[in-house]
């Protein structure tokens, strides 16, 4: 089956002679659809590089990144963008909602914006925002929503239409811990409904929501965790006291 | 997790037999702390001898009623606003493993320090499966399994930091490692 991001031995260069920065070695990666995993790692740990790398923000400077199957190098620049716009979303920091238009066009814009004609996307948009509980906040403005409701039409924009991969670094941003934890559960529903989703979180509590937490460090994958078993095992061992 | 207290915390709502206690204890701290009626009863029993309870009703436990005197009350609201003991456990094993890895020539520390993180990261994924599938009304579970949560997310902050502080440190040659003298390691002070 193919996976829905795939990054074969990539690495990431800046500079050159003396001052060369490797941001990342050799990574080997693969996202399944229907998996949230997470990312973890000190600062400089290259992250965010990773991330922006799968999501074709930039090139790596050697290695492979397939999304649904597709090498990213071998298709032209042009298509490059398409796959970009319509198989990938991103869900970042401060939302990014266009503050001038409504949560509905916020959604419909990237369909828009892909050619996709104007009352497709809108029904589209529209069950996006069904899928994140907002479709009643439609027509209003970024600044007439909570806090919440940003948060669940950023997610909704970024899962609208065909898209199989939810990238998402340090989504989290400055909130408190459960509302925090109410993206987390966000990113996570969303995976259940058969999308890829990879988040870049340095807080353990949020990590934890992934299937899979991948450790890096200077920019190698030392380390991932192993699918937890069930929680009923929990509560039988070291949870009972 | 104080038995006595919080069977005190159920009485306040009013009378109730031992086996209410028992699954209303449970279910309100999210099935974490499992409790048998044994020990609800010996805790019941206690409680009366000391005048915090009294029971109504006669002839085998089970069937009697248990409901809080107004003594009980007074050491209820005095326990909760009581800060609880915040010392530290005079030794913290993460912490003294650490310590003897530094000494232990041929270990990578770091990756020893990735082999915990990884392990307590995992319990808090078994945690968060927990909580999530419970839902977000279940608010008991919740504020249980974040109290967890958060108890290991500070060790994975104390490793992240032992990492870099451990970074930081001039890497030794073989030779110093050699000659170095063996120093012990200072006991670690732990607070009155």
């Amino acid at each position: 089956m193919t996976s829905a991001l795939e990054l074969r031995q990539v690495s990431k260069v800046y500079g050159s002679g003396p001052s060369e920065v490797r941001a990342l070695h050799d990574v080997d990666l693969s996202v399944e659809r229907e998996e949230l995993v997470a990312v973890m790692g000190p600062s400089g740990s290259g992250k965010s590089t990773l991330l922006t790398i799968a999501g074709s923000l930039e090139e790596a400077s050697s290695g492979q990144v397939l999304v649904d199957g597709i090498d990213l190098a071998t298709v032209s620049r042009s298509d490059r963008s398409k796959l970009r716009r319509r198989s990938i979303g991103y869900v970042f920091q401060d939302f990014n909602l266009l503050p001038g238009l409504t949560a509905l066009e916020n959604v419909t814009l990237p369909l828009e914006l892909d050619g996709v004609r104007a009352r497709a996307a809108r029904t589209s948009a529209r069950d996006a925002l069904e899928q994140l509980d907002v479709a009643d906040r439609a027509d209003r403005f970024p600044d007439e929503l909570s806090g919440g409701e940003r948060q669940r039409v950023a997610i909704a924009r970024a899962i609208v239409g065909e898209r199989g991969l939810l990238l998402a670094d340090e989504p989290t941003g400055a909130l408190d811990s459960v509302n925090g934890e109410g993206v987390m559960r966000l990113l996570r529903d969303a995976t259940q409904r058969g999308v890829a989703g990879v988040v870049v979180t340095h807080e353990a509590h949020l990590a934890s929501w992934a299937d899979r937490v991948v450790f890096l460090r200077d920019g190698h994958v030392v380390d991932q965790t192993v699918a937890p078993p069930g929680p009923e095992s929990l509560l039988a061992a070291g949870g009972r006291r | 997790m104080s038995v006595p207290h919080a069977l005190l915390a159920l009485l306040r709502q009013g009378p109730k037999y031992g086996l209410r206690l028992q699954s209303e204890f449970e279910s309100r701290t999210g099935d974490v702390w499992p409790l048998n009626v044994g020990q609800v009863y010996t805790t019941l029993q206690r409680l009366e001898r000391d005048g915090l309870v009294e029971a109504t009703g006669e002839g085998e436990r089970s069937r009697k009623r248990y409901r809080i005197t107004s003594a009980g009350e007074r050491e209820l609201s005095q326990w909760l606003g009581n800060p609880p003991d915040l010392v530290p456990p005079p030794r913290d094993e993460l912490v003294i493993k650490v310590l003897v890895a530094l000494q232990v020539p041929g270990i990578d520390v770091h990756e020893l320090l990735q082999v915990h993180r990884r392990h307590v990261i995992e319990t808090m994924q078994r945690y968060t499966q927990v909580k999530a599938a419970a839902g977000e009304e279940d608010v008991p579970l919740a504020l249980v399994v974040d109290a967890e949560l958060f108890r290991l997310e500070a060790i994975v902050r104390w490793l992240d930091a032992a990492d870099v502080r451990l970074k930081r440190l001039p890497s030794p040659t073989p030779t110093e490692v050699v000659d170095a003298p063996l120093e012990p390691t200072r006991p670690m002070e732990v607070s009155p």
